[in-house]
């Protein structure tokens, strides 16, 4: 059987101001952070306090209801502050960084060497088991819990995302070690996805079962490759990591040293020179991005799924790109007339610029129009390439019916893989959130 | 525009939040958004957003039908000045008089409609839904021109408050309300909305004038006195919008560009009215069931039901497959009901309005589908590990 994934339904959406692929070292900066509000569904409990003096890989909080899981410094530094929100909320614990990073030592470990069990141990005092989230529910995985497989999607289809091939260039290693590392997780399969037209290493490793994907966005979501490949069932687990982050599992298991490097794309038509950084998880943005005015909305992650953030804010523990673009906080007189503000991307057909697929836009934040009642139908199904009938889906997950939610699919989605629902939503229904609801429903009731 | 806007946010400020008016606001929102689409951007979820909204959608639809309202005011006029003078009609004078007939009834209906909508909006604290846009003129097309402007408004006032409203809003409603709208004149007020003198401006005054439909004359027994051509071009009697197959055309196309109307709905309907016409083609008992499978689609409303009415999204099946069951069943049930309906010889929108109440069960059968194929999976996924 091919492992080939053909998508045909999606959509691609080129904006401009894609990251030229050249690697920099980011200015090292003062702060970093870590977010709690990162981990969804993580309540986290403070092992150190203000003032505190942490290594890099040391201990800084823990989960409350699953106490193994613990997240560590990506810095060594002094922890500055404990910023809590409404209801004493922990949002951020910022770290002032050293000038030179102290690490824990955990001590290199072969893969091969260790029994599964060992290996989770291994990743769980190392403050890598956040890496490891799984679907259904999209959290972070129960280290209890046994996947039937084991997801990779080293093909990102995003809008500006970072190419997962290059982010990888000379990580070879790590990234084998890694893999080594995860296959022993599963009784299953590890299968590893890759851009069909890619030449790059990922094509050799040893260990995982490859999968050639094309078609449009969301073509690169892990979500999407499992619904083709291996589809969650009600009660089963599967386990997804991005690659990047094997990579980083392997260099632990390599040298013994947690080491929270990330290249991250650095994007959007707003950046003066997009390119790419080497940083480290959690860092200050102002690091990467200059123009931090309020004429422009910085993302942490890409413009469908990211989170917004300010110059002052932190990188997002699983972000491998910041996104630039221009605020929309304007009107626009008639906007809604047919065939008119052709610049403005549209999947639909009531503008031109679905005639112009290669085009490269310059998007806003802009609404578009405000919310309405669900009217429109056929569009979400065209941007879902899964048997899954998505508004229905969405309603189900409103009226929090979970028998229905369950019927229809709850546990194959997760909010990203409805990020281009919210796109191209005539009614600008927020989809993600309404999933996300689903989701947490789920957990709730089900479990 | 900049003093426009600043004119605009001043009129607001006695409705913004925490003020005098504020419950009135989506009132004053309505205007504002008529002209200017907001500064609003995105909060949660995707940072950017397509460029449609519902307005783009619903205005889509009122420019596709743009094309059937200004023949169908033309041949208000010019079925009553040709019949009334015989020979040629000016363009101008026909219109004139479609005008002076039809402007009134899409003034009254969008007066009631879009009252009720704006009083449900400020009640429900929800922004007024472009829905109306679409009905307020859908309406007056489907109607004799000849009935009383009241019977419009209580008609479009059912339709709104009971098809809709009470159905939950735009979105949730099961019928059409348009053409709930015309149900409800046809059966409150049948003598104003069937017959032989009701489909012609001044038929019921004027003794010269005969407002006798094709399929009026075909139910009667009578001869057919049009062309093809004429069935196609629309110079025929009947309701206001509905006699241009080829202006109706020219809205489809619209629709199906932009992808605003269901193509699969419309060509489905079409497929289930043509199977229909032939299979009364081969039985032939009566006039009607020997009038030809082909003029049967040009005539009476089926091409504007099924281009502007079936496809209403809210109210035909929803889902990919459902679309196609439906849409033929539409054109099955419109020629069905038009043939073996003794009262009345149309049957598009009792066929439609029909199909309206089954749309839910088809699409629940097709999602039902869906939901078997993940058990079985389940199921074998359980095999599998046992």
């Amino acid at each position: 059987m091919s492992n080939d994934i053909r998508i045909r339904k999606g959509l691609n959406i080129n904006l401009e101001g894609e990251a030229e692929k050249t690697v920099s070292d980011a200015p090292r900066v003062k702060t970093f952070a870590l977010k709690p509000t990162d981990f969804h569904n993580t309540t986290p409990k403070m092992v150190v306090k203000e003032g505190e003096k942490v290594k890099a890989g040391d201990v800084v909080f823990y989960s409350k209801y699953s106490e193994k899981i613990k997240f560590v410094a990506p810095v060594s530094g002094t922890i500055a502050e404990i910023r809590r929100g409404a209801k004493r909320r922990i949002l951020e614990v910022v770290i002032d960084a050293d000038d030179q990073d102290v690490y824990k030592e955990f001590g290199a470990k072969d893969p091969g060497q260790l029994s599964a069990e060992e290996i989770k141990t291994y990743l769980l005092e190392n403050g890598c088991w956040p890496f490891i989230r799984q679907r259904p529910y999209d959290v972070i995985a129960n280290p209890e819990d046994t996947p039937k497989a084991i997801f990779i999607s080293a093909c990102a289809s995003a809008p500006l995302a970072a190419d997962a091939a290059f982010v990888l260039e000379g990580r070879a290693e790590d990234f084998q070690a890694g893999i080594d590392a995860i296959t022993k997780l599963t009784p299953g399969k590890t299968h590893l996805s890759v851009n069909r037209k890619s030449d790059s290493f990922l094509n050799e490793v040893k260990g995982v079962e490859l999968h050639r994907v094309s078609g449009p966005h969301p073509a690169g979501n892990v979500g999407v490759q499992i619904h083709h490949i291996d589809p969650i069932n009600a009660g089963e687990r599967v386990w997804v990591v991005n690659p990047e982050d094997v990579a980083i599992i392997g260099k632990v298991f390599r040298t013994g040293q947690f080491d929270a490097t990330r290249t991250v794309a650095v994007a959007g038509s707003e950046v003066e020179k997009p390119q790419y950084y080497r940083v480290r998880i959690g860092s200050r943005i102002n690091a990467l991005v200059k123009n931090d005015t309020n004429d422009v909305r910085i993302i942490s992650g890409d413009v469908l799924t990211g989170d917004k953030v300010t110059g002052d804010g932190f990188l997002g523990y699983y972000s491998n790109m910041v996104t630039v673009i221009p605020e929309g906080n304007e009107y626009r007189m008639f906007g809604w007339l047919p065939f008119k503000d052709n610049n403005i991307p549209s999947m639909h057909h009531t503008s031109f610029s679905w005639l112009f697929p290669k085009k490269k836009y310059k998007v806003n934040t802009n609404l578009n129009g405000e919310e309405r009642a669900l009217v429109v139908t056929g569009e979400m199904e065209k941007v879902l390439p899964m048997d899954v009938y998505p508004m229905q889906l969405l309603k189900a997950c409103m009226v929090n019916n979970i028998e229905k939610m369950e019927n229809l699919g709850i546990y194959e989605v997760a909010p990203e893989d409805f990020a281009l629902i919210d796109y191209a939503c005539t009614s600008k229904i927020e989809a993600q959130e309404i999933i996300r609801e689903g989701l947490d429903l789920m957990i709730k009731e089900v479990g | 525009m900049k003093f426009l806007r600043n004119k605009i946010d001043q009129l607001k400020k006695p409705f913004g939040k925490g003020e005098k008016w504020e419950k009135f606001a989506p009132a004053v929102n309505a205007l504002d958004t008529f002209l200017f689409v907001p500064d609003h951007t995105t909060q949660k979820g995707a940072h950017i957003r397509d460029a449609v909204d519902l307005k783009r959608t619903m205005i889509t639809v009122v420019l596709a039908l743009v094309p059937a309202l200004i023949y169908g005011i033309y041949n208000t006029g010019y079925q009553y000045l040709h019949q009334l003078n015989g020979g040629d009609v000016a363009f101008w004078d026909a219109f004139v008089h479609g005008l002076w007939k039809v402007l009134p009834m899409i003034v009254v209906s969008y007066a009631v409609g879009l009252t009720i909508e704006f009083i449900f909006a400020i009640y429900r604290g929800h922004e007024v839904n472009e829905g109306f846009l679409v009905t307020g003129l859908l309406v007056p097309m489907i109607m004799p021109v000849d009935i009383p402007l009241w019977m419009i408004g209580i008609s479009v006032a059912f339709a709104v408050l009971i098809g809709k409203e009470a159905f939950g809003g735009t979105g949730m409603n099961i019928l059409n309300p348009a053409l709930l709208a015309r149900a409800f004149a046809f059966f409150a007020y049948p003598t104003y909305m069937s017959g032989n003198k009701v489909w012609v401006s001044e038929a019921t005054n004027v003794d010269a004038v005969s407002g006798e439909t094709i399929l009026g004359s075909l139910a009667a027994g009578h001869d057919v006195h049009f062309s093809m051509f004429n069935m196609f071009s629309g110079a025929i009697p009947g309701s206001v919008g509905e006699t241009s197959t080829l202006w109706i055309l020219v809205g489809a196309a619209l629709l199906i560009f932009t992808g605003v109307g269901s193509w699969r709905i419309m060509l489905g309907s079409v497929i289930g009215g043509t199977a229909m016409g032939l299979l009364f083609n081969l039985w032939g008992a009566n006039d009607l069931m020997n009038f030809p499978w082909y003029q049967h689609l040009l005539v009476g409303g089926f091409a504007f039901g099924t281009v502007f009415m079936a496809t209403d999204p809210v109210s035909a099946a929803q889902t990919v497959r459902g679309k196609w069951i439906y849409g033929i069943l539409v054109g099955f049930l419109c020629i069905m009901i038009r043939v073996f309906n003794p009262a009345y010889p149309e049957g598009v929108m009792l066929g439609i309005l029909l199909m309206n109440v089954f749309a839910p069960t088809i699409d629940h059968y097709v999602i039902e589908g869906n939901i078997k194929r993940r058990k079985k999976r389940l199921a074998a996924s359980k095999l599998k590990t046992a």
